[in-house]
């Protein structure tokens, strides 16, 4: 299918009469329809045949870059393999088909599976209980912020209204600690990217309800100054929430719950593999200390020592339910199937590969592109581009886009904010290092165009379905829909 | 060097591995992780040995095969999830590893294929919904539900939230989790009671159309009154109703918000799914999660971005419209192949076909003695009153290979909640029949 015609969206190819197909007979004798106010005879839904359909939607499909085919080093969000016999188990019937209302005694398969991931992941966190139901990152971090403001609140202790983040967190960290209802203090970075301790000492008061940390910080480095952080929070009565979006760099290296960590969340869909999906489903399993485990978010999965029969159940002072049922628990299958297939060797080679490869990156590249923080990184490196931008006028953005036309998806770029013209490379324990090599190369051979043909980046891509795409222009005169089209 | 377990999914072999050591210029793996404090470095993990793909799935499939599941069962249980008939399309498009392994399309030019299939799904949301407006989809339909009552009070600024009896006990938790630490102040009442306290404090009337109970309620005076008191009128619907009723927008919603779950996306014991959420365009810059909207690149050609994203978490952070960070992309995808194979006269007939199956099933049944159907006006869904303990009933049904109904013997004694799809034949609907005739 040719650009243009791809472009063509499903009501601009709808011919009245086509369908996409078969619908089954009526079984039984018609009954009395509501009277006609009631209806809508307004359905404007496409009408366009079924082999047109998988035509348009393969053909699209094929204008974007994925893990499958492509490298794909987007810093912080662990684009690994997801492997496919995860996808299999997740679609057999008695997973797949399954009614989240059920009687729990006709669902024992599934509950015995996330009672075992729950276990699974208290021990590689090293965490008191789980909770699977928040459905993203996000979700868990708001739910390990209520739980903390419970806490707080189950004690009597109604001063504590600020929760302290660095700066260098992701954007969800503030957003959901206003969710739950905190005044969010940020602090700085030191030199080193870790804590700023003295920045961290001048704000801590009785006040302070904890503190979001996300380890390896999201500058891929482990904060050597951690015991001090977590003393410092512990003796001012703070709980310590762990953003665990980068735990794909510590499996078995350290557990957060063993440094004195009271929330740790798990972006499953990173560190275990649920497919990305285009931006989800993602799902988030929240893992807390001892003195939390009563406040989990609604259900957990228990089970009757004696009988060896699975509930459902609501810890007492439960922060409540996150989601309609019981968490995205398709998700949890390809969690628990990951784990299983690696057990415990594979999960321990998963942080030292992914690490290693991150190092390997760095230690390479050096030479060609800003280091901002010169040490042994985590399982992501952040390079800066502002000599190169000073140099030759050329920005990370612009060599971002250049590298999609070496079929490389760009890194993340200006993230964390902290660091000037960024690009945050996670390259994963899934790539081999042929393949870091060809994009190592790649690098220094649009750092050499940088300086001999800036025009080239400044206009790259060149072999995409879009050039650079007018965002401002969609933001001012927002067009979000097919009649929106037809407006003008 | 320690030989160290060689996984298919970490393809650098120990001699490669120390290479790469070299070229970093350390000795050992080891030397990486120093950063760790020495004290907790290295801890014990206890987990069980690797599994290979062949005993795994045996293992797991005897797990899978302990559930009872529904398709071995006839299932009459909704409630909010809904098993409808999926056609093979939807999974194996769904299935193309370009849109199950891209991520969140923070590159337009590479991520057109998912931005366009966002695009679409929320053109067809407008029009399912009958609003202007509809994000690229969010967790499930009670997130989506809290989600509106949290930016209708930010709308009009007060924090009073009305929610009418019928609305999901699911979705009523989920709104409490996520207001807790708000301060903002949930009431829940009868229709009747709402329609006669007029409270101009109201930031908002949340009703359910047809509500859990399966009843389809007359809305416009709740509409006429949150007019009046200057209050968003927020409508959870389901989308399969409003394939064959009036849309919301008909009405007076400001809001309209649901799961779209029931549009292919198999039941997967209650996730993931994703949740509609559609609104008027003047509300637009409030609207919570990701929007994709047309624009032209520099050569003047059509494409797709994310766009508004100055609402969202990654650039505004704790003054963000929400925290969310994902619009379930996959889902929405499934929902939106699963619109444009039915088209406008598959959704439309199936919508009717569920009506008259449910019609079908409830005549029958209040023949029966013990049993009593509690609606006046039902779409696919209705509540029967039992003569017996609704537990001892779904008992005798799954020993006879049913699924019976929700239990909500909660709300009124000795009820369920029934529901009918395509999926149920009149074979299977009649079977049922006669079985709650033996037990009344």
């Amino acid at each position: 299918m040719n650009n243009k015609n791809k472009r063509k969206l499903l009501m601009d190819r709808s011919i009245p009469g086509k369908v996409g197909a078969t619908f089954p007979a009526l079984d039984i004798p018609e009954q009395k329809l509501p009277d006609k106010s009631q209806l809508r005879e307004d359905l404007a839904m496409p009408e366009v045949s079924e082999n047109e359909i998988v035509r348009y939607f393969s053909s699209i499909s094929q204008m974007n870059f994925s893990i499958d085919h492509n490298f794909y080093p987007l810093g912080s969000c662990t684009m690994k393999y997801n492997p496919k016999l995860n996808d299999d188990i997740a679609s057999f019937p008695g997973f797949n088909d399954i009614h989240p209302l059920q009687d729990t005694s006709t669902t024992q398969g599934a509950l015995e599976l996330m009672y075992d991931l729950q276990n699974l992941l208290a021990e590689i966190t090293g965490m008191a209980g789980t909770s699977l139901s928040p459905m993203a990152g996000a979700e868990a971090e708001l739910a390990g912020m209520l739980m903390i403001r419970s806490y707080h609140l189950n004690n009597e202790d109604f001063k504590r209204k600020k929760v302290i983040i660095p700066d260098s967190a992701h954007g969800t960290n503030p957003a959901s600690a206003v969710m739950a209802g905190f005044e969010v203090i940020s602090i700085p970075t030191d030199e080193n990217g870790n804590t700023d301790i003295d920045a961290l000492k001048s704000v801590v008061d009785d006040t302070t309800a904890g503190l979001m940390l996300t380890q390896p910080s999201t500058i891929g480095l482990f904060d050597t100054n951690i015991i001090e952080v977590v003393k410092i929070i512990n003796e001012n009565g703070g709980l310590i929430y762990g953003d665990g979006a980068n735990l794909n760099a510590i499996l078995g290296k350290v557990k957060p719950g063993e440094i004195g960590f009271d929330v740790v969340h798990s972006n499953l869909h990173k560190t275990f593999t649920q497919p990305h999906g285009g931006g989800g489903p993602g799902a988030g399993a929240v893992m807390v200390s001892q003195r939390l485990v009563d406040f989990l978010p609604d259900p957990i999965v228990t089970k009757e020592e004696k009988s060896s029969i699975f509930n459902l159940s609501q810890p007492i002072k439960s922060i409540g339910k996150m989601g309609t049922f019981h968490g995205n628990f398709g998700a949890l299958v390809r969690a628990y199937a990951y784990i299983r297939t690696l057990g415990k060797d594979g999960i321990n080679a998963i942080s030292e590969d992914a690490v290693i490869n991150a190092n390997y990156i760095r230690a390479k590249l050096q030479d060609t592109l800003d280091l901002p923080y010169d040490r042994i990184c985590s399982h992501e490196v952040v390079f800066s581009a502002k000599s190169i931008k000073e140099k030759y006028g050329v920005n990370a953005l612009d060599m971002a886009k250049r590298l999609i036309d070496y079929d490389i998806h760009p890194p993340t770029m200006y993230f964390p904010l902290i660091v000037d013209e960024a690009f945050l490379v996670e390259p994963t324990e899934t790539e081999s290092k042929e393949t870091l090599d060809e994009f190592i190369d790649v690098m220094k051979t649009i750092v050499k165009e940088a300086e001999s043909n800036p025009e080239l980046l400044h206009n790259a891509p060149h072999n995409t379905p879009n050039k650079r795409l007018n965002e401002a222009m969609a933001a001012r005169s927002p067009k979000l829909s097919w009649r929106d089209t037809k407006a003008n | 060097m320690t030989n160290h377990y060689q996984s298919t999914y970490t393809p650098n072999t120990p001699a490669i591995k120390e290479e790469m050591l070299k070229e970093i210029g350390v000795k050992s793996y080891k030397e990486l992780f120093v950063d760790i404090p020495e004290k907790f470095r290295f801890p014990e993990l206890d987990l069980p040995a690797p599994t290979s793909e062949l005993d795994l799935k045996n293992e797991m499939s005897k797990l899978a095969n302990k559930n009872s599941i529904p398709g071995e069962y006839s299932s009459f249980l909704g409630a909010g999830a809904y098993r409808h008939f999926i056609p093979s399309v939807v999974k194996q498009l769904t299935s193309r590893s370009e849109f199950m392994t891209s991520y969140t399309p923070y590159q337009p030019e590479v991520s057109q294929g998912t931005l366009q299939a966002h695009f679409e799904f929320q053109s067809m949301v407008c029009e399912l919904t009958g609003m202007e407006a509809a994000n690229a989809g969010m967790y499930d339909g009670a997130t989506s539900t809290a989600e509106a009552v949290l930016m209708a009070c930010r709308i009009n600024k007060k924090f009073k939230v009305n929610i009418v009896d019928g609305v999901s006990p699911f979705y009523i938790d989920v709104i409490k989790t996520l207001t807790q630490a708000t301060g903002i102040e949930i009431i829940t009442q009868d229709l009747n009671t709402a329609l006669n306290a007029s409270e101009e404090s109201t930031a908002c009337y949340v009703i359910q159309q047809p509500n859990f109970s399966g009843e389809i309620e007359d809305i416009n005076k709740l509409n006429e009154l949150s007019k009046k008191n200057d209050a968003l009128l927020i409508v959870i619907s389901e989308p399969m109703f409003l394939s064959m009723y009036k849309t919301p927008n008909n009405y007076g919603a400001d809001i309209v918000v649901g799961e779209s779950q029931p549009f292919g996306v198999s039941l997967t014991y209650g996730g993931p799914y994703a949740g509609l959420f559609a609104c008027k365009k003047k509300y637009l810059r409030q609207l919570p999660g990701r929007i994709v909207g047309e624009t032209v690149d520099s050569e003047n050609v059509k494409g797709y971005v994310l766009t508004l994203q100055t609402r969202e978490q990654h650039i505004k952070r704790d003054r963000a419209t929400s925290n969310i960070c994902t619009s379930v992309g996959l889902i929405a995808l499934m929902s939106t192949v699963y619109m444009a194979l039915q088209g406008k006269v598959g959704l439309k007939y199936l919508s009717e076909l569920c009506y008259h199956k449910a019609h079908y099933a409830a005549n029958k049944i209040s023949t029966l003695d013990g049993y009593e159907i509690l609606n006046n006006n039902f779409f696919k869904e209705f509540t029967l009153k039992c003569g017996t303990d609704v537990n001892k009933l779904n008992s005798y049904l799954h020993e006879n290979k049913v699924i019976g109904g929700y239990n909500t013997s909660d709300e009124s004694n000795n009820t369920m909640l029934l529901s009918f799809t395509e999926m149920n034949s009149k074979e299977e609907i009649d079977r049922l029949v006669t079985l709650l005739s033996k037990v009344n």
